[in-house]
């Protein structure tokens, strides 16, 4: 069984970003990328199916510009067997990606997509679910557990829900997202860092897969959120609950 | 123009983040209807007709909508999206779900967890777990909306007067079923509702600990309970207890974080709480710098004397 794990280029999760001061966006410039956290569990959960005998072939695939493909690399590096790079210069927004991401489905038959439940920079929590619409595959998004049955070709995922847990049987070919509960992902060894350099990495572009991937949402400003008031230090529990009650009057 | 919300709620009871919604659309402007889908869930569509600006209650009641499997609820919208400028739904983990499985069907593009409304097609979103907002406007035939519930009071729950209308079911794709729901039980307020938030992080040491401090911190202040994602990953608490970025995002009165040290992803649930207060005993710990009221003391000592101090 085949599966394609989409993945995308953000800035690092630890990097405090900044607004440009005329409002156009968020400021990348010389700003450190890595892979979206939530997309290297969607990686090392194909490569842990793979390892399992479950899983023959691990394609990731990344849309956007051509330094994607570094993230590609890092990819090939956790053990996915090749890359594929859709490039373009073109804001994508997730049903874009979606769409080319149906494309690349298209071509290459997986049984699974497995993705990351949100990009920690656009924080939309959407690309997984548009694919499987598009695709008409069902969906077991926000996965903190994955056991698939090839024999009788369905895919039992645990989910993470506002109340707890549920646990979802979809038929395959299905489309999965990753919770950050699933798995520990792995780091990249250097062997595996300069054998994911001869790892085949194939590109695309949306215009041979034919996708309009116009944007669809217009940004009208990007604006730092208002600042909180610098607050005070106390000195002991008793001036705590002092303030609590009488000058912030949050506690009875 | 039209407005439909989708109802959050588990066959029986109607949730709060619906309530919120029902504010979003109200700031649209226009006839707003809700939509409940489920299985026996006559009762909820009672309890939705009394929302208080609510025109219309739709209801789909079917065996098959028993889980709200994402696959039969998407396509049972998109076939009642004709006339709707707007479907909305509470940024839940339902609505997150299901919505942008409606947006793909309906070839349009989704706006998520939006704070405010500027206009029926201007919306204000965070960005970079809150570092940013944008202001984003949507061209497209439908706006399809979720809702961050913390950014909207919630409408009335009684006072309103909708006719309740039962459609058809559309089919059963049975792509998907639901084999179990684990929920975590507790007496306390809901976490993305409460009032007063009760929070620990890593420096609690244990679920033991965890739950011998900030148990009876709570009960005094009738408090729900929180974590950061360090105490779930430690197994201090289940991981729907998470505020931040990936977990649930609050707006309480008051947020208690003890042993919470603040990183991006944590501040990202939690910094819109009216006043903020933090115990670690670390003076350098990020959260100071978003906190009202800092205390830096040994949490192990501070917690029992703040609880017999109430």
């Amino acid at each position: 069984m085949k599966v394609i794990v989409p993945i995308k280029r953000v800035v690092d999760f630890n990097v405090k970003v900044r607004v440009k001061a005329d409002g156009s966006g968020v400021d990348l410039a010389n700003v450190k990328m890595a892979m979206n956290p939530f997309d290297e569990i969607a990686v090392e959960e194909a490569v842990r199916q793979k390892e399992a005998g479950v899983v023959t072939e691990v394609v990731a695939v990344s849309c956007g510009v051509a330094a994607c493909q570094e993230t590609l690399r890092t990819a090939m590096a956790l053990g996915a067997d090749r890359g594929i790079l859709v490039d373009t210069d073109v804001e994508l927004q997730p049903l874009a990606v979606a769409k080319l991401l149906k494309a690349v489905v298209a071509k290459e038959a997986p049984q699974l997509v497995i993705l990351g439940k949100q990009a920690i920079d656009d924080d939309a929590n959407q690309t997984g679910q548009m694919l499987a619409a598009l695709l008409g595959w069902p969906q077991a998004t926000f996965a903190s557990k994955v056991v698939v049955d090839t024999a009788a070709g369905q895919v039992t995922v645990t989910r993470e829900v506002d109340g707890g847990l549920e646990t979802l049987e979809l038929k395959l070919p299905a489309v999965v997202t990753t919770d950050l509960r699933l798995n520990e992902p792995r780091y990249a060894t250097l062997p595996n860092i300069m054998k994911a350099k001869k790892k085949p990495l194939e590109t695309l572009t949306p215009e041979t897969l034919g996708v309009d991937a116009t944007p669809r949402l217009a940004t009208v400003k990007v604006v730092e959120p208002p600042k909180r008031a610098a607050g005070i230090r106390v000195a002991d529990v008793a001036q705590l609950v002092d303030k609590l009650r009488n000058e912030a009057k949050v506690i009875a | 123009m039209k407005l439909l919300v989708l109802a959050e709620h588990d066959n029986v009871q109607l949730k709060a983040a619906t309530l919120n919604a029902v504010t979003a659309a109200g700031k649209i402007g226009g006839e707003i209807h809700l939509l409940v889908v489920g299985s026996g869930c006559a009762g909820v569509a009672e309890q939705a007709a009394k929302v208080a600006g609510v025109a219309q209650v739709k209801l789909v009641d079917a065996p098959h909508y028993a889980g709200q499997t994402a696959e039969n609820v998407a396509v049972l919208i998109q076939a009642h999206a004709a006339g709707y400028g707007h479907i909305l739904a509470a940024a839940t983990s339902q609505g997150k779900n299901v919505l942008p499985r409606v947006a793909a069907l309906l070839d349009v593009a989704q706006i998520s967890d939006i704070l405010a409304v500027e206009d029926g097609e201007t919306f204000v979103r965070p960005i970079y777990a809150g570092n940013a907002l944008a202001t984003v406007r949507s061209k497209d035939a439908v706006k399809v909306i979720t809702v961050r519930t913390t950014g909207f009071d919630p409408a009335p729950a009684e006072g309103g007067q909708a006719v309740v209308e039962a459609l058809p079911p559309g089919p059963d794709l049975g792509q998907a079923r639901l084999v179990t729901r684990e929920l975590t039980k507790s007496a306390r307020p809901e976490l993305a509702a409460a009032k007063v938030i009760v929070s620990g992080g890593r420096a609690l040491g244990s679920g033991e600990n965890y739950r011998q401090l900030l148990e009876p911190l709570a009960d005094k202040l009738g408090a729900a309970l929180g974590a950061s994602r360090a105490a779930v990953d430690a197994g201090f608490v289940p991981n729907d207890y998470q505020v931040g970025q990936t977990g649930k995002i609050v707006a309480p009165q008051l947020y208690i974080a003890v042993g919470i040290s603040g990183a991006i992803q944590h501040l990202a649930g939690m910094k819109d709480a009216k006043v903020i207060v933090a115990i670690n005993k670390d003076p350098d710990a990020p959260i100071f710098q978003v906190a009202d009221y800092g205390l830096v003391a040994d949490l192990f000592q501070a917690i029992p004397e703040l609880t017999a101090a109430l």
